[in-house]
């Protein structure tokens, strides 16, 4: 009896002792223990594979070349990136994040690259104590944490793209305010991002006083866009709102030329067509619309812009690669603020700490522009859009990316 | 088995039902009734309600016609490998992704040149030819690398290796030409209207509309009249048999695979010139469900059924969710536009089980 008292308070010793080891971890949700040969590791989740790989070929692209910035170290430690392929879709995301949570030395993520995605991938992620900051999720019920009314939000969820309230109320005052319309027609193609984006606009445009005359939806993979655009050629509208990506985003503006009645209807789209293929890819039929999306006017931009043709080549294939870097250094600088040095040379990096003091971030100067982060996770404000118009030059020369000719920022100084 | 048909035979839910009746001809006849009814109360509504303009219902007539031309083709190669091996090459449409994604760096060089410009007919045979040979080889090697192997295996089997083929298909050329969108260039001639007193047909579907069926007469031709078509039907009838009578199989079945492969990469071209946008490694994904679809519809195994199946998809496409679905007061009509598709598909196949020209497949060939 008393030898194996003796054996229990010996192994609880040796367990005590294990902890005070480990580095007195204090944080509610738990602690990441880097060994002094451990390196910093951070995940991605993007959309590597699938119709859509260009958008996690973008990101990755951003996140690269943050981490050369910084030398590919932090914590005097070499910076481990571990990617996995979170596809556009719910499936996609929830493997790609029981990946990510499987491995404990992961500290935050990068990604993911679709909404759809992130709705199941989130709650995986936030039930592990990480974090992840998305550089391109816009739906506005990522950072809504009402469940009642469709809200997804769950803590550790960040992103440093902007909610598609900013960009669809930004096309709708547009679209009335700058090109006159009164009337509008709104395409989505079934993604709750599409669908969110039209939404946004249609009710901001009517709110407005403008007319909604066509709210539809095409499917992915359609070809033929005859059929929705006969129907909408039977009110014409003044602008016809799609958006949707490539390449159903190429065949409604294509087709939109044949179809008798859409002659004098403008064109518009979202940052899903603000693609550098988008124009040549669609040729004639392209010149004239107009794309909302990021819009990075920084010397520091066209920095970025030549280390990237240094690296990859050529230029980033999609409009979230300078989010993606901002997310990176987001992650980054965070995880540098919390780490506690221990003296047996390890590091102590506290889960809720890290996602306080990614929380915390504010008016860090990125290539987006200033981010603030609310207490739902988003981090940027919106300022960071511009109204892109495709001219000749575009289509014709290969030249991108287009002219901005209305800035969200600019409007709001001369407001003020 | 007999049991469940006794049981069934006479009552349905407690209901006794007419003599020779069986439950699940009642549910089906009522199911007839009830898409038939849909089907005339939409349209009469759309009809009399006089929102689109005749010209409007011609336009969609034609896009329906051009788009189908494409599924036809398409669809032509899952016929006939069915007919020959009774298995469905579900990575044809990736054979159509090989020749389409390929031949549109030519077909930009040859833009770019003034090729095109200058001698357009000549240009389009040049494109089709190598789309049809770039489309030929990987059907050619597909068949020799992932189904020879297997075809001795149980049905499923080849089925499964056809969708990892498929994968490997898209993700080969991902790797060979990137992620991105590209696009053929328009060409001059195509861009205009052919016009019959006040109809106007743009030159680019008639072109789509004629080069499919010169396409399809020609295999027509190639499969009835010719020696290794009568070779092709001989095999298809049965193997052993015509193994016997001297026929080499094996170079039959590559034989079948490369026309499928041709037809296919030459509507890579078609469909692009119709078409340019959308050219990506995934481009083949939804043209193949539809044209296998379009198989199944007009009666997998016959060549002028596939050709039938795959315009009656495009025009009921095209045409249905405006007419039926609009009629019926569904918002969003043309999201649903797969639903009108493949409710034709169930409605074709409940009246007639073996498609619009099948014929009943005797147990053996099934």
């Amino acid at each position: 009896m008393l030898a194996r008292t003796m054996l229990l308070t010996a192994l609880l010793l040796v367990f005590v002792v294990a902890v005070q080891a480990d580095g007195h971890c204090d944080d509610e949700i738990g602690c990441v223990v880097l060994a002094p040969d451990d390196p910093v590791t951070i995940g991605v989740m993007s959309a590597l594979s699938g119709p859509v790989a260009f958008l996690g070929e973008d990101s990755v692209g951003g996140v690269e070349i943050a981490l050369n910035r910084r030398g590919r170290t932090s914590l005097g430690r070499e910076i481990e990136l571990i990617t996995e392929d979170s596809l556009c879709n719910a499936e996609g995301g929830q493997t790609a994040a029981q990946k990510i949570a499987s491995d404990e030395l992961i500290l935050g993520v990068v990604g993911t690259s679709c909404s759809g995605a992130a709705a199941s991938a989130l709650p995986v992620i936030s039930a592990a104590g990480m974090l992840m900051i998305s550089p391109s999720n816009t739906s506005p019920a990522l950072t809504n944490a009402d469940m009642d009314a469709g809200g997804l939000w769950q803590p550790g969820y960040y992103r440093t793209a902007h909610n598609d309230e900013f960009q669809g109320a930004m096309a709708a005052e547009y679209a009335m305010n700058e090109l006159g319309a009164a009337s509008a027609a709104t395409i989505h193609d079934g993604d709750p991002y599409t669908d969110g984006l039209q939404a946004v606009m249609a009710r901001t445009f009517g709110e407005m006083g403008g007319d909604v005359v066509f709210q539809g939806a095409v499917n992915k993979g359609d070809t033929d866009m005859t059929a929705i655009l006969t129907e909408i050629a039977t009110n014409p509208p003044d602008v016809l709102y799609f958006p949707i990506f490539e390449p159903e985003g190429n065949f409604v503006a294509a087709q939109s030329q044949d179809i008798p009645g859409l002659e004098d209807t403008i064109l518009m789209g979202a940052d899903g067509l603000l693609v550098a293929g988008f124009p040549a890819a669609t040729g004639e039929a392209a010149i004239g619309m107009y794309l909302s999306g990021p819009y990075l006017s920084s010397d520091d931009y066209s920095a970025f812009l030549e280390e990237w043709d240094a690296e990859f080549g050529g230029t980033p294939p999609s409009g979230f690669h300078a989010h993606a870097y901002d997310a990176a250094n987001i992650l980054l600088d965070a995880i540098e603020a919390v780490a506690m040095e221990q003296e047996d040379g390890s590091v102590v990096i506290g889960r809720q700490a890290l996602r306080d003091a990614v929380s915390a971030t504010e008016g860090h100067a990125g290539l987006t522009g200033i981010l603030t982060c609310n207490e739902t996770g988003d981090c940027a404000t919106g300022e960071a859009l511009g109204m892109y118009l495709i001219t000749e030059a575009e289509v014709n020369e290969g030249k991108w990316p287009p002219d901005v000719i209305w800035s969200k920022a600019e409007a709001m100084m001369d407001d003020m | 088995m007999t049991q469940t048909r006794t049981v069934s035979r006479n009552k349905l839910f407690g209901i006794p039902l007419p003599a020779g009746h069986t439950g699940v001809d009642l549910i089906i006849s009522a199911l007839r009734i009830i898409i038939v009814a849909l089907i005339i109360i939409g349209a009469g509504n759309t009809l009399l309600e006089g929102r689109f303009t005749f010209e409007q219902w011609l336009a969609l007539l034609f896009a329906g016609l051009a788009q189908g031309s494409i599924y036809a083709l398409i669809a032509l190669g899952y016929t006939l490998v069915y007919g020959i091996l009774r298995m469905i090459n579900f990575a044809h449409g990736d054979v159509f992704m090989a020749g389409a994604f390929t031949t549109v760096f030519l077909a930009n060089s040859f833009r770019q040149s003034g090729f095109l410009d200058s001698q357009p007919l000549l240009a389009i045979l040049i494109l089709m030819g190598f789309a049809a040979l770039v489309s030929m080889t990987v059907a050619v090697l597909l068949e020799r690398i992932a189904y020879r192997p297997l075809r001795n295996a149980p049905r499923l089997v080849p089925l499964i290796t056809a969708i990892g083929a498929s994968f490997f298909i898209q993700y080969t050329f991902r790797g060979l030409f990137g992620s991105g969108f590209k696009a053929y260039p328009t060409v001059a001639f195509l861009r205009g209207t052919f016009s019959v007193g006040s109809i106007n047909v743009p030159i680019a579907q008639l072109f789509v509309f004629v080069s499919a069926i010169v396409l399809m007469i020609c295999l027509y031709w190639l499969v009835e009249r010719t020696r290794i078509g009568k070779a092709m039907r001989s095999v298809s009838e049965d193997k052993e048999v015509a193994t016997l009578m001297g026929v080499n199989i094996d170079l039959i079945i590559v034989f079948t695979f490369a026309i499928g492969g041709a037809l296919a990469g030459a509507a890579g071209v078609i469909n692009g010139l119709f078409r340019p946008q959308g050219v990506n490694f995934f481009m083949g994904f939804f043209p193949g469900i539809k044209a296998f679809t379009a198989a199944v519809l007009g009666g997998i195994g016959n060549i002028p059924g596939a050709m039938l199946g795959g315009m009656f998809l495009g025009v009921i496409e095209a045409i249905g969710p405006n007419l039926v679905l609009n009629g019926l007061g569904i918002p969003s009509a043309n999201q649903l536009k797969d639903v009108i598709a493949f409710t034709m598909l169930v409605l074709v196949l409940i009246f007639r089980p073996q498609g619009i020209l099948g014929e009943r497949l005797s147990a053996e060939k099934a």
